[in-house]
C-alpha cells in the first residue's frame, strides 16, 4: 500500500476515458461502482467540455455482487449501444470491477454488436492514467487501422529487457487479469540520451536535443526497441513511393484533458502547413473510427506526446512502415529542431538560412535583449511528465539561461530518460509520485522558479517561490481562454511569457536589494506586476490562508530552512537584508562554507567571506 | 400546495396543510447513478472533526475521487489520505493487513496531532473482504490511548454520497460515553458549519435548552454523552443509520422538518422545544427576532424566484427539503424531485409539506432522468458537477449541488444564502448578453 495524499496521475481507466473522450463515434462502457463517476466532471468541469463524455457506467451495488454483475454489464452495454448508437465501442473494468472479473471482453463479445468492439485491459493496481491512455489508443489503432502492408517482424519488441525495470510493479498475481500474460516491465531501450542525441545528430538534430522518446511503456510487448527505430534509417521508407502529391503525416497523442493539447494540435498543423506537409489525421483528438482506419494513408507519423502515442506509432511503424518524430517541438531550438526532422521524414530539403535572418519566435530575440540579463543563472527546479520535464530543461538551460537545479517526473516509465537529461545537467533526478517527496526536494533546491504542475504551483507557492506550470496535471486554469500552445514557435513565445512573468524584474530586483528597509519593500511583497496578494514566508513556514491552519506536516519540508543555532543573531539579522529570494541560497552556501571550516558560529563576517567565496 | 404561501403570519405552530401526503407515489429508477461514493463525505468532515484523520483503504480512483472532488487541490496537506492498494496486497489478505499497519504506523508517527483515525473502506477494500473493524481493533489496542482507531465504508458499492457521513457518526456512536443524568439532554446529529451550530446553540440557550451537545464534535476527544434520557434532533436528512444505532443506545428522536428556510428553521427548534417543554411565549421570544431578519432576508428572492420551475436530479438526500423550502417559502414549482435514496420516516414531516402534484423519484438512470429534465425544461436544474456544463450548452440553467453540501445554509441567517444561490445563476442569465 502505498500512502497517497495527491496524485499526480488518475487510475488508467481515466486515461482511457480521455482518449474515448477526445475521439467521435466512440461509447465506452466502464464496469465500475458510481462513485466512479466523479471522472465526468474531469472533462465537464476542468476542461469545460460542453458534452458529457461518452462514457456510461453500470454502477453495480453491493446487493448486485452475490446476484449477477455480469448481466449488469451486459444489459448496460446493449442499452449504451443503442442509445448513442456509435461506430466503436470500448469496454473494461475499473479497479473495482477487475477484482469481481466478470470478463467484460467475453461478455461484450456475446453480445454481437454490429460494430467493433474493443476490450480494453487496464491493471489498475499497477498502472496509471498515461499508461492507461497510450494501451487505450494503442487498442484502438490497433483494432481500427487495418492491416496494412505487411507487418515487419519484430523480434527485438519481444525481448524481455530483465531486471531494470521500473521498481515497485510486480508481476500480477494469477486470477487478476489472467488474459494479460506479456507483463514484462520493459524500463527504456537500451541507449542513453547522450548516445541519442549523437544518432540524431547525424540525422540533422542538434546534438543538444533529448528526445524523451526512448522511454517506453513497460507491459507492453510492442513497446520493442527504439534504438532499431530511429529515424536514421527512414530514408529507404521515405515517400519516394508516394511523391506523386503532396507528403503527408497524421498528429498523434492529444487527447481530452491534456495540457494545451489542442492548442498545440493547432500550431503544429499550422507549421506543417507552412513546411508543406498535409496532416492526414490527428488523432485521437477529434477523430472518427473512420479517420482511425485511414491512419495507413500517410507517409509518417508525428508523435506530439509520446508518453500517449508512443506505443501506437510503434506499432503504425511496424504494420505500415511509417516512420515517427522524435522531436517534441517545445521551445524554439526543438521546433527548429522538428522541422528538419520533420523535412527529412517528408523527404523535403532541408532549409536552414533564412531561420536566423528571421527567427520565427520572438524568444531568441527577448532573450538576448540586455533586460533580460538577471534571468541568468536563476536557479530553476523542473517537474512534470517526462516529455514536458524534459523540453522544459532544455529550454530554460538553452533558451532563457537559467540554471537547472533539479529536474524530476512523476512519469516512472521514463525514468531512464529523466536521469540521462539529469546527468547532463549535473543534478539528481527526481523520479517520484509522492508529492510529499517532490516538496521537500523542492525546499531542499531552494530555486528562484519552479515549472511544475499545479501541485507544484502550491508547493512553490508556500515556499514563497515563483512558478509557472508546464505539465500535467492539469487545472481549470490550465484551460485559458486565450490561444496558448506550448509548442511550435508560437509556444515558445508562450513559455517566455509564462515563464518570466512570475520573476521579479530585473531593476526592481536590484532596488529590493538596495533598500532593503523601505517599509514597502518587505518580504510579504509580491513582484509589482502581480497586484495584491500575499506572499507566504518561506521561513519559518507559517501558513496563513483560513482553511489551512494546520501546517504539522506541510511545515516538516521547510523545517530544513529554519536557522540552526549557529547564527549569530547579527549575521542573521544581516542575512534578512538580502531579499527573500536568493537569501535561501545566502543561507545555504554561508552554512556549507562554515561547515567546511568547521566553524562553530556564523558571524557578519563568515556571511560575507562566503560570499566571497562562492561569488565567481 | 401549490401557490405560494402567506409567509406574513406567523409560521411557529402554522397548522401543516393535510393536502401532502406521505404515501405519495414514488418513481424507483435502476440504471446508471451520477452520484459521487460516500468517501466524499471526508471532503467535509476532516475539517469539521479538527483531530481526526481519515485513511481510505482503496485504490487509486478513490485517491483521485477526493482530490477531484475537493473541486480544487486543497493548499497543505489535507487530514486525509489515501493508502492505495498494489498488487501485492491484493495477493492476500495477510498481507495486505501487514501493509495496513505499515501505513498506519507511517501516518501516526508523522502526525502526532491525530487523536481518531478513520479507517475508512473502499469498494475495493470492501471487494477483497479486508475486514477494517478487525485492523481498526488490532491497531487501536497498540495505539491506545493516544489514538483511537475506528472504521466505516464510504464504498460506492454500499453508500451514496452523503451517506458516508451517516457511517462516520454510526461509527462514532458506540464511543459515546454513557449519560449520567437522567435529566433529558438534546443532542444535535449532523454536521453542521461551526457558524451555524453555535447560532443553533445560542438559540436553544436563550430558550432555556441548556444541556445541548452536537455530533460530531470538533474535536474527537470532546464526545458527546448519550443514553435513555439522551433526545436526538437530526440536523441532516441523510443519517439513518446513525439514527438506528443513537436508538439502540436508548436514545429517542425528536421528529423535525430540517432547519432550511426560516418556516423549516422555526419547525425543527419548536419540535426541540416542545420535546423539552419549554414555554411558548419563550420559544417566540428566543426565536422571533432571528425568524423576522431570515423572512426580511427571503423576501428579495420571493420576486426573483416565485414561479419559477426546478428539478432535482439526486445527489445528496438533501433534495425533499430544499424543495419544501423553495416551494413553500420561495413559491418555486417543483417538476421532478429526485432523490438517491428516501427515508420515509425521517422524511415524513417533509413530505407532509410538500405540494401534492410534485413527482419524486428515488434512485437513478441518468440518461432517462435526462430525457426528463430536456421534456420539462426547468428554469434551474439542481445536478452534481458532472452534468452541470453539458445542461448549460443545451440551453438549461443548473446549479451545482456540491455547493449546498460546501455552503452554510441551515439557520435564520443563513436562509438568505440558501435562497440566494439559486437565485443566482438565473442573476446570472439576465445579465449576460454574450
Ligand atoms: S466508488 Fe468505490 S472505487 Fe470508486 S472511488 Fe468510491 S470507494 Fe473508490
Amino acid at each position: 500500500m502505498q500512502l497517497t495524499v495527491w496524485t499526480y496521475e488518475g487510475p488508467p481507466h481515466v486515461g482511457a476515458m480521455r482518449v474515448a473522450t477526445a475521439m467521435e463515434g466512440v461509447h465506452y462502457v466502464l464496469h465500475a461502482p458510481q462513485g466512479d463517476t466523479y471522472a465526468d466532471l474531469l472533462f465537464t468541469m476542468i476542461e469545460r467540455r460542453s458534452k458529457r463524455p461518452p462514457v456510461t457506467y453500470t454502477t453495480f451495488e453491493a446487493r448486485d455482487l452475490g446476484t449477477d454483475t455480469a448481466a449488469l454489464f451486459q444489459r448496460t452495454l446493449i442499452s449504451a449501444y443503442e442509445r448513442f448508437q456509435p461506430q466503436a465501442m470500448l469496454v473494461g473494468a475499473s479497479c473495482t470491477a477487475e477484482l469481481i472479473q466478470d470478463d467484460p471482453a467475453g461478455l461484450a463479445k456475446a453480445s454481437n454488436l454490429p460494430v467493433p468492439v474493443i476490450p480494453l485491459e487496464l491493471p489498475s493496481y499497477q498502472r496509471k492514467e498515461n499508461w492507461g491512455a497510450a494501451e487505450t489508443f494503442y487498442q484502438v489503432v490497433r483494432t481500427l487501422a487495418g492491416s496494412g502492408r505487411a507487418a515487419v517482424a519484430d523480434a527485438d519488441a519481444l525481448k524481455p529487457l530483465g531486471s531494470d525495470g521500473v521498481p515497485g510493479n510486480p508481476p500480477l498475481p494469477a486470477g487478476i487479469s489472467p488474459t494479460r500474460g506479456e507483463i514484462v516491465d520493459v524500463g527504456a531501450a537500451p541507449q542513453s540520451s547522450m548516445q541519442d542525441a549523437k544518432a540524431q545528430d547525424d540525422s540533422g538534430v542538434r546534438a543538444s536535443s533529448i528526445s524523451p522518446l526512448v522511454g517506453e511503456m513497460p507491459g507492453r510487448a510492442e513497446g520493442g526497441d527504439a534504438a532499431s527505430l530511429r529515424s536514421g534509417q527512414g530514408d529507404q521508407l521515405g515517400p519516394t513511393e508516394k511523391n506523386a502529391r503532396r507528403p503527408s503525416c497524421n498528429i498523434l497523442g492529444p487527447t481530452a484533458l491534456g495540457f494545451r493539447h489542442r492548442d498545440d494540435v493547432a500550431e503544429i498543423r499550422k507549421l506543417l502547413g507552412e513546411i508543406g506537409v498535409a496532416v492526414n489525421v490527428v488523432a485521437p483528438l477529434g477523430a472518427s473510427p473512420a479517420d482511425i482506419a485511414r491512419l495507413g494513408e500517410a507517409d509518417f507519423n508525428v508523435v506530439l506526446y509520446p508518453e500517449i502515442a508512443g506505443v501506437a506509432a510503434k506499432w503504425l511503424k511496424r504494420t505500415f512502415g511509417q516512420e515517427f518524430t522524435t522531436v517534441v517541438p517545445i521551445g524554439h531550438g526543438a521546433t527548429r529542431d522538428f522541422v528538419a526532422e520533420v523535412r527529412k521524414l517528408a523527404g523535403l530539403p532541408t532549409e536552414e538560412a533564412d531561420e536566423a535572418a528571421e527567427p520565427a519566435s520572438r524568444l531568441p530575440w527577448f532573450s538576448r535583449s540586455v533586460d533580460s540579463n538577471y534571468l541568468t543563472g536563476k536557479r530553476v527546479f523542473v517537474f512534470g511528465d517526462a516529455t514536458h520535464a524534459l523540453a522544459a530543461a532544455r529550454v530554460a538551460t538553452e533558451e532563457f539561461g537559467f540554471t537547472l537545479c533539479g529536474l524530476g517526473t512523476y512519469s516512472r516509465e521514463f525514468a531512464r530518460d529523466i536521469r540521462a537529461a539529469a546527468e547532463r545537467y549535473g543534478v539528481e533526478a527526481l523520479i517520484s509520485d509522492d508529492y510529499l517527496d517532490v516538496e521537500a526536494a523542492i525546499a531542499a533546491a531552494q530555486p528562484e522558479l519552479v515549472l511544475g504542475t499545479q501541485m507544484e504551483r502550491h508547493i512553490a507557492k508556500r515556499l514563497g517561490v515563483a512558478c509557472a506550470v508546464i505539465s500535467a496535471p492539469v487545472h481549470v486554469q490550465d484551460y485559458p481562454a486565450r490561444y496558448s500552445p506550448q509548442m511550435g514557435f508560437e509556444g515558445a513565445n508562450v513559455l517566455w511569457d509564462s515563464w518570466v512573468h512570475p520573476l521579479v524584474m530585473g531593476l526592481e530586483e536590484h532596488l529590493l536589494g538596495m533598500f532593503r528597509d523601505d517599509f514597502e519593500f518587505n518580504d510579504a511583497a509580491v513582484p509589482s506586476h502581480l497586484g495584491s496578494g500575499v506572499r507566504v514566508a518561506a521561513e519559518p513556514a507559517v501558513i496563513a490562508a483560513p482553511q489551512m491552519a494546520e501546517a504539522t506536516l506541510a511545515s516538516a519540508p521547510a523545517d530544513t530552512l529554519t536557522t540552526p543555532e549557529i547564527w549569530h543573531v547579527e549575521a542573521e539579522a544581516e542575512l534578512r537584508k538580502i531579499p527573500f529570494f536568493v537569501r535561501g541560497k545566502a543561507r545555504r552556501n554561508t552554512e556549507k562554507f562554515a561547515a567546511e571550516r568547521g566553524l562553530s558560529e556564523i558571524t557578519v563576517e563568515t556571511l560575507y567571506d562566503a560570499k566571497a567565496h562562492y561569488s565567481r | 400546495m401549490n401557490g405560494p404561501l402567506n409567509l406574513a403570519g406567523g409560521i411557529a405552530g402554522a397548522s401543516l396543510p393535510t393536502k401532502g401526503c406521505t404515501e405519495r407515489p414514488v418513481l424507483r429508477e435502476r440504471g446508471q447513478r451520477e452520484v459521487f461514493c460516500g468517501l466524499t463525505g471526508i471532503v467535509w468532515l476532516h475539517r469539521k472533526i479538527q483531530d481526526a484523520f481519515f485513511l481510505v483503504v482503496g485504490s487509486r480512483t478513490c485517491a483521485h475521487l477526493m482530490q477531484s472532488a475537493a473541486g480544487v487541490m486543497i493548499f497543505a496537506e489535507p487530514r486525509f489520505a489515501t493508502a492505495v492498494m498494489e498488487e501485492r496486497d491484493l495477493a492476500g489478505l495477510a498481507d495486505a493487513n501487514e501493509e495496513l499497519d505499515i501505513a498506519v504506523t507511517r501516518l501516526i508517527e508523522r502526525r502526532p496531532d491525530i487523536k481518531m483515525l478513520f479507517l475508512v473502506g473502499s469498494c475495493p477494500s470492501e471487494v477483497i473482504k479486508l475486514d477494517l473493524s478487525r485492523a481498526a481493533a488490532r491497531l487501536s489496542e497498540r495505539y491506545a490511548p493516544d489514538v483511537r482507531i475506528l472504521n466505516y465504508s464510504g464504498s460506492g458499492i454500499e453508500t451514496t454520497f452523503t451517506q458516508g457521513e451517516d457511517n462516520c457518526l454510526a461509527a462514532l456512536v458506540p464511543q459515546l460515553p454513557e449519560v449520567e443524568t437522567a435529566a433529558p439532554q438534546l443532542l444535535v446529529v449532523g454536521a453542521l458549519a461551526d457558524v451555524v451550530e453555535d447560532q443553533f446553540a445560542r438559540l436553544f440557550d436563550a430558550m432555556g435548552i441548556d444541556d445541548v451537545r452536537f455530533l460530531p464534535p470538533r474535536r474527537a476527544r470532546d464526545l458527546p454523552p448519550v443514553g435513555a434520557s439522551t433526545r436526538y434532533l437530526l440536523a441532516q436528512p441523510f443519517l439513518g443509520e446513525t439514527a438506528r444505532v443513537l436508538e439502540q443506545r436508548g436514545a429517542s428522536r425528536i421528529a423535525a422538518p430540517f432547519p432550511l428556510g426560516a418556516e423549516g428553521t422555526t419547525l425543527w427548534l419548536k419540535a426541540a422545544a416542545d420535546a423539552f417543554g419549554v414555554d411558548p411565549m419563550r420559544f417566540r421570544s428566543a426565536t422571533a427576532a432571528a425568524e423576522a431578519r431570515a423572512k426580511r432576508a427571503l423576501e428579495p428572492f420571493r420576486a426573483e424566484l416565485s414561479g419559477r420551475s426546478i428539478f432535482f436530479f439526486p445527489d445528496s438526500q438533501l433534495e425533499i427539503p430544499l424543495a419544501r423550502m423553495l416551494s413553500r417559502e420561495l413559491g418555486m414549482q417543483l417538476t421532478e424531485v429526485g432523490t438517491p435514496y428516501l427515508h420515509r420516516q425521517h422524511l415524513a414531516e417533509e413530505l407532509a409539506l410538500l405540494p401534492g402534484d410534485v413527482q419524486l423519484s428515488e434512485g437513478q438512470d441518468v440518461d432517462r432522468q435526462l430525457d426528463r429534465a430536456r421534456a420539462a425544461r426547468p428554469d434551474i436544474s439542481v445536478c452534481g458537477l458532472g452534468l452541470a456544463n453539458p445542461l448549460e450548452m443545451e440551453g438549461l440553467t443548473t446549479k451545482w449541488s456540491i455547493e449546498l453540501l460546501f455552503t452554510p445554509i441551515q439557520g435564520y441567517e443563513q436562509a438568505g444564502d440558501l435562497a440566494g444561490l439559486f437565485a443566482r445563476p438565473l442573476d446570472r442569465k439576465t445579465r449576460l448578453r454574450v
